[in-house]
């Protein structure tokens, strides 16, 4: 056990590293900061609510980590793939499951970074108010638990092809699914024809159902258990792929 | 000492027969040389011999370790250079090598020892902190030759390992393998007859998958009326 988390940990130290090793990291954390703030102060209209609470910080996460994520997750496997350091790679002592959760932790930790350098917006809030703290740490906890959903998707996907413009928009158009299956409208027009458990499955599959249920507090047993089963799935998913695509 | 013993590896995709029965033995101190033309199946089954790849049949032991029951043993003994040598490009010289020494489960002082002697065998020293990128396609090779050799593994298995490289360069990749050759076990994939004339002692001659021909490269020289270069024309037309 030692010895797979210590190669674990190698993996994930050089995808970790990697992404600060490019203008990658930088450009990441500056447009996710820019976006996360202006659409919070401006379009949330954070001040005119005269709310102490963040909802109009996380409201948007889920739009946001809809581009951001893939764009983080692109790289994982189809850059191995089309360089060839997969071969390499893959000739090391090392299992696929240690090069998949080491590939994908190393990224969702990244996504921690960048949602831990918006807690001047939680000490904003706290200035200016007497806000549940309780239930903005829960909503921090659930922002990062769907980033890693979409990140093991996306790293799934990624497995996929040796292009990472075309894993971005496969990962893209995959987490936009996701997030519009619990759209008002959309379950709408599928109430109209679909039968009730149809319709509640699809719901229940929908990333903003969920993360709108955290958003007010509640991080109920449900709710992380489908983030977490989702990650799950999705990272299994992956080093299956990973054996069966690799010298594709 | 048997270091690595190949039994009628076989190897398709789709429709398309790759590997037919090929069996190949490595002793210690042995330099194969893997000649075959553009197809014949070097890469598949070097790939196979590594690990990458699973044989549809047949048995790899590396050491007496069966490659498909254990593989993080048997991968552990082996030191492979890809073909093309790919690297992780936006790391430095050092920082890769260090980073396939750690996964080698190399230890930190007995990393920085192989380090040393690598980056002044190898003649990286002064490219250590160089961005991969940047170096040019000799120095490339050479750093992919380094991550196979940074564990001093008991057998090497190189694709093509002087494939675009300068004359001067090729002659100092031939010098290297000769020198490390006396307690290892090689195999080289080339095109490039040369080469296992002046580095191999045995000649595996493969097309369309299968072993034709397997001989002490020696007893190949004694021939004066053909050499190397004709009886591969001959029996790869």
């Amino acid at each position: 056990m030692k010895l797979y988390i210590e190669k674990l940990m190698i993996i994930f130290n050089r995808e970790f590293t990697g992404y600060f090793r490019t203008p990658l990291a930088s450009i990441f954390l500056l447009v996710f900061l820019a976006l996360s703030a202006g659409m919070t102060f401006f379009m949330g209209q954070f001040f005119q609510r005269g709310q102490a609470d963040l909802n109009s910080f996380f409201v948007w996460h889920p739009w946001l980590f809809l581009i951001l994520m893939p764009a983080i997750g692109m790289r994982l496997w189809a850059e191995e793939r089309k360089s060839g350091t997969i071969e390499l790679l893959m000739t090391l002592p090392v299992t696929n499951s240690q090069l998949v959760l080491g590939k994908f932790l190393a990224s969702w930790f990244f996504t921690l970074l960048a949602i831990i350098m918006t807690i001047p917006i939680w000490i904003t809030v706290n200035y200016l108010g007497e806000p549940d703290n309780g239930v903005i740490f829960i909503s921090y906890l659930g922002s990062w638990l769907m980033a890693g959903c979409f990140l093991s998707l996306t790293s799934c996907l990624s497995m996929l092809t040796k292009n990472q413009v075309i894993a971005f928009i496969v990962s893209t158009i995959s987490c936009f699914i996701l997030v519009m299956s619990g759209f008002g409208l959309v379950l709408a027009s599928v109430r109209s024809w679909a039968p009730l458990w149809l319709t509640e499955v699809i719901q229940s599959f929908s990333f903003l159902s969920h993360f709108k249920r955290i958003q007010y507090g509640v991080l109920d047993l449900t709710t992380f258990i489908f983030f977490i089963s989702m990650i799950m799935i999705c990272i299994s998913i992956n080093i299956f792929l990973v054996q069966l695509k690799k010298a594709d | 000492m048997n270091l690595l013993e190949a039994k009628n590896l076989y190897k398709s995709f789709g429709n398309i027969n790759a590997v037919s029965d090929i069996s190949i033995s490595l002793d210690v101190g042995e330099v194969i040389g893997f000649l075959g033309p553009n197809g014949a199946g070097k890469s598949t089954t070097m790939k196979m011999l590594t690990g990458f790849l699973e044989a549809d049949s047949g048995s790899i032991e590396i050491k007496k370790i069966d490659l498909s029951k254990d593989p993080i043993n048997a991968k552990s003994i082996i030191g492979y250079l890809p073909e093309g040598a790919p690297s992780y490009s936006d790391m430095t010289v050092k920082s890769f090598l260090y980073f396939v020494g750690k996964m080698r489960g190399l230890k930190d002082e007995l990393l920085e020892k192989r380090l040393e002697i690598m980056l002044k065998d190898i003649n990286l020293s002064e490219v250590q902190n160089q961005i991969i990128e940047t170096l040019s396609k000799g120095y490339k090779r050479r750093v992919g030759i380094a991550q196979a050799l940074i564990h001093d593994p008991d057998i090497l298995i190189l694709d093509e390992p002087t494939d675009g490289l300068d004359p001067n360069q090729k002659f100092e990749m031939r010098k290297l393998i000769k020198s490390i050759s006396k307690n290892k076990g090689i195999i080289i994939s080339t095109h490039i007859l040369e080469e296992v004339e002046a580095v191999c002692s045995r000649t595996i001659i493969i097309s369309s998958g299968k072993v034709l021909l397997n001989k002490e490269t020696k007893d190949i020289l004694k021939n004066k009326k053909e050499n190397l270069d004709s009886i591969f024309r001959k029996i790869t037309k």
